[in-house]
């Protein structure tokens, strides 16, 4: 099955792998959580999962020239990840604590006052 | 603004050709980094918190009249490692209701950060444990906001109120004034045009005009603001609110005992060092002494005909007991202020971020950023590109306005160096009498010499 | 350590060791982590398990010739979200370690969902051929990300700030929209000194 990998010679497909590793871990605590911030935290490992995906292109298939014509896209990519995740995580939390203040919990399966 | 020739990446450090000669192997490069680590690493750390600690104690019991530990080894100097080895051998206590497994992971948690960030310190133009990380300074600061993990777990796995309240002052004191910190550092290293730290210190070795802090206004002024959110953010006082002892009896670490309880003082004090340094590096000329002597020895050194290993190592060894001593007095002035100021509520160590060094640091980011644009500086590097005490040459350069601003911020600052030294010595002076008058030993056990002793 | 010189497409023997050690170090701390992040029940637990996954993944980062980016890693994510989201755990948890347990089958479920797309995933990655080209050598160039950031990507940037405005005003507003209500109805157990004489 792993024919296809060197296991001494690091390339693109280690990183590949271990994202998406990552990106079924995140996925998974997505699903298993009932706590709202564990599911942010799964929320995450998947977009940390991306940002491992975006870098290891951006290392092993850049495309581009060195010097003044080396291209940072996966780089630039990423960093825009990490930013919105911050802001996200931010207002997540803001509603989490709203949700906590009107029901006392933080348990998503509570969340169903909109049901009709 | 300035961007550095960048030093060739497969160049090896001074050390690594001192020792395997021209070309070591990349895994011998691995295998010696990984060994410096462990043991020159492990033990400077060391080797500065226990200072720091012994000197913390000198300088408060002067403050308050007292001597301080003068017991073990010369003036007290090996108090600390006394007071290691009793550590060493109390129990170690975890309180039953707490969360035991991140109760022993948050000291550990706490002090790899702090020794992580002397990875990039400059010490000297070679003493630098990997001068080639070109995000050097952005590095040290990414690894000390990771330190708090470890205060904010302690709080918490202690399952203890006072220990709670303390980690979640911390983590609103130190989230709050990673901004200031962040932006005031980014005022000197816009002036500076990188954030590798070796780099830094070769910006600023022509002398005291060529510092940093003096290049221009904002710098200075930011100068100031970093070592106010360093403060806070490495829980100095007077922002030692997550350990307030008047309240909170000991804050995060209350439950914590033996060695456990002392790895979040290493932490501390080997974080007060880097901040310190950073502040050294960033603006107080780094490893150069005010004339630029060392620079202009390095840059002559540094010519293929004059190349010589043992010169080179003397210069690394007198620059890194400059920096150090840069570095110390800095930390002294945290000492200082410690026992000096009193301690403010949380609220009011938050509105001074928020509302007063935030706003502060953004408006010297944006005053530095405009000076740039118009009063440029000289770019290049003192002695190597340029002779910094040849004004004639400054004048043909074209920068007349930038060498006159640096050379009346220098004397500014330079005034005020002098004034505080003299404070300082005023201070010591009469401090002295009156210590000798408090603590002078009253004859009370010697009778005196006419009396009669009763038998 | 010197994590540029190993990262550098010199190939030799000895660089590919050094890389592979550190590869599999860092990618057994983020992997291992991950999966304590998906399996553990107790909730501050798992956010110490994604501080090591994060920090693992900066650790990748350093190996990928992204240094800048493995130290915005640490200090927006490790030093900034998870403080932020241990904050949130502290406030929200009544008593210190609070647990929600998931039903058994919906457990089994998302596991077995993903064990396959993790087998799946596994299998497109291997038996794909990745055209790849070299990273060029020499230092990081750290300048030329911020040429790149201010220079092609500056609408993004400046939309990224934009937003970044918008929702630190949205959750000043929402926290601000809490202490009214908590101030109101006390007996909702809102406020924050409600919480802490919770914890006392």
């Amino acid at each position: 099955m792993l024919a296809g990998i060197q296991f001494g010679i690091i390339g693109l497909q280690h990183y590949l792998v271990l994202a998406a590793l990552l990106f079924v871990c995140g996925l998974a605590t997505i699903l298993v959580k009932r706590n709202a911030i564990g599911i942010l935290m799964g929320v995450e490992l998947v977009l940390n999962a991306a940002n491992v995906n975006l870098v290891a292109f951006n290392r092993f298939a850049h495309g581009g020239g060195a010097g003044p014509a080396l291209k940072l896209d996966g780089q630039v990519f990423a960093i825009f990840v990490i930013v919105l995740a911050a802001a996200e995580a931010a207002v997540a939390l803001a509603i989490f604590l709203n949700f906590y203040n009107n029901f006392s919990t933080i348990d998503v399966e509570r969340a169903q006052n909109l049901r009709g | 603004m300035p961007i550095l020739a960048q030093q060739s990446l497969s160049q090896p450090t001074l050390f690594q050709q001192l020792v395997f000669g021209e070309d070591p192997g990349l895994l011998v490069t691995f295998i010696y980094s990984f060994i410096l680590c462990a043991t020159v690493f492990a033990g400077l750390v060391s080797l500065v918190a226990m200072f720091c600690i012994w000197w913390e104690r000198k300088v408060a019991g002067h403050m308050q009249s007292r001597i301080g530990p003068n017991r073990v080894g010369p003036f007290g100097l090996l108090q600390s490692l006394a007071d290691g080895v009793k550590l060493l051998l109390k129990e170690d206590l975890a309180p039953d209701a707490a969360d035991h497994f991140l109760f022993r992971l948050a000291p550990y948690l706490a002090f790899a950060p702090a020794f992580a960030a002397f990875l990039a310190l400059p010490f000297g133009p070679d003493l630098t444990f990997e001068p080639r990380l070109n995000v050097g300074l952005f590095w040290i600061l990414a690894i000390l906001a990771v330190e708090v993990m470890g205060v904010i777990l302690a709080g918490w796995a202690s399952n203890n109120k006072w220990a709670i309240y303390g980690a979640m002052r911390e983590a609103c004191q130190m989230v709050s004034y990673e901004i200031p910190l962040g932006i005031s550092i980014i005022v000197g290293v816009m002036s500076a045009g990188t954030l590798n730290m070796v780099q830094l210190g070769h910006l600023q070795g022509g002398g005291l005009h060529t510092w940093l802090i003096y290049r221009n206004p904002f710098v200075f002024a930011a100068f100031f603001v970093y070592f106010i959110a360093s403060l806070a953010s490495n829980k100095r006082a007077p922002f030692d609110l997550p350990e307030s002892e008047s309240e909170l009896v000991a804050g995060f670490h209350t439950e914590y005992s033996g060695l456990r309880w002392s790895f979040f003082f290493f932490a501390e004090y080997g974080a007060m060092f880097v901040v310190g340094g950073i502040q050294a590096a960033l603006f107080l000329g780094a490893w150069h002494d005010p004339f630029g002597l060392i620079g202009a020895a390095y840059w002559k050194l540094m010519l293929p005909e004059n190349y010589n290993v043992a010169a080179l190592f003397a210069l690394n060894c007198i620059a890194a007991a400059i920096f150090c001593s840069k570095a110390l007095l800095i930390i002294f002035i945290q000492m200082w202020l410690r026992w000096t100021l009193p301690r403010p509520r949380i609220d009011q160590v938050l509105y001074a971020c928020v509302k007063v060094l935030l706003p502060l640091a953004c408006v010297l980011l944006l005053g530095g950023a405009l000076w740039q644009w118009l009063i440029p500086e000289r770019p290049g590097i003192p002695w190597k590109d340029y002779n910094p005490f040849n004004f004639v040459q400054w004048a043909e350069a074209g920068f007349t306005a930038a060498l006159v601003i640096q050379i009346l911020l220098m004397l500014i600052g330079l005034a005020g160096f002098v004034a505080t030294i003299s404070w300082i010595a005023y201070a010591a002076a009469s401090g002295r009498n009156l210590k000798q008058r408090l603590t002078e030993p009253a004859p009370i056990d010697e009778p005196s010499e006419g009396e009669v002793v009763a038998t | 350590m010197s994590f540029s010189v190993l990262a550098q497409s010199d190939i030799s023997d000895a660089a590919n060791t050094a890389t592979a050690v550190l590869f599999y170090l860092f990618a057994i701390m983020a992997g291992g982590s991950a999966i304590c992040v998906a399996v553990s029940r107790n909730i501050v637990r798992t956010a110490v398990a994604l501080l090591f996954t994060l920090t693992g993944v900066a650790g990748l980062y350093f190996l990928l010739n992204a240094e800048f980016l493995a130290a915005v890693q640490l200090v927006v994510y490790a030093g900034g979200t998870l403080i932020l989201i241990i904050f949130g755990v502290m406030l929200t948890s009544k008593s210190p370690f609070s647990r929600f347990e998931a039903k058994l089958g919906e457990v089994v479920i998302a596991m077995s969902l993903a064990c396959v797309l993790l087998f799946a995933l596994v299998m497109g990655i291997v038996r794909t051929t990745f055209a790849t080209d070299e990273f060029p050598t020499g230092n990081y160039p750290i300048d030329r990300l911020g040429q790149v950031l201010l220079g092609d990507y500056l609408v993004p940037f400046e939309v990224v700030s934009v937003l970044l405005l918008a929702v630190m005003i949205g959750a000043a507003y929402l926290a601000k929209g809490r202490r009214r209500e908590g101030e109101e109805g006390a007996a909702r157990s809102g406020s924050l000194s409600r919480q802490a004489r919770e914890w006392s």
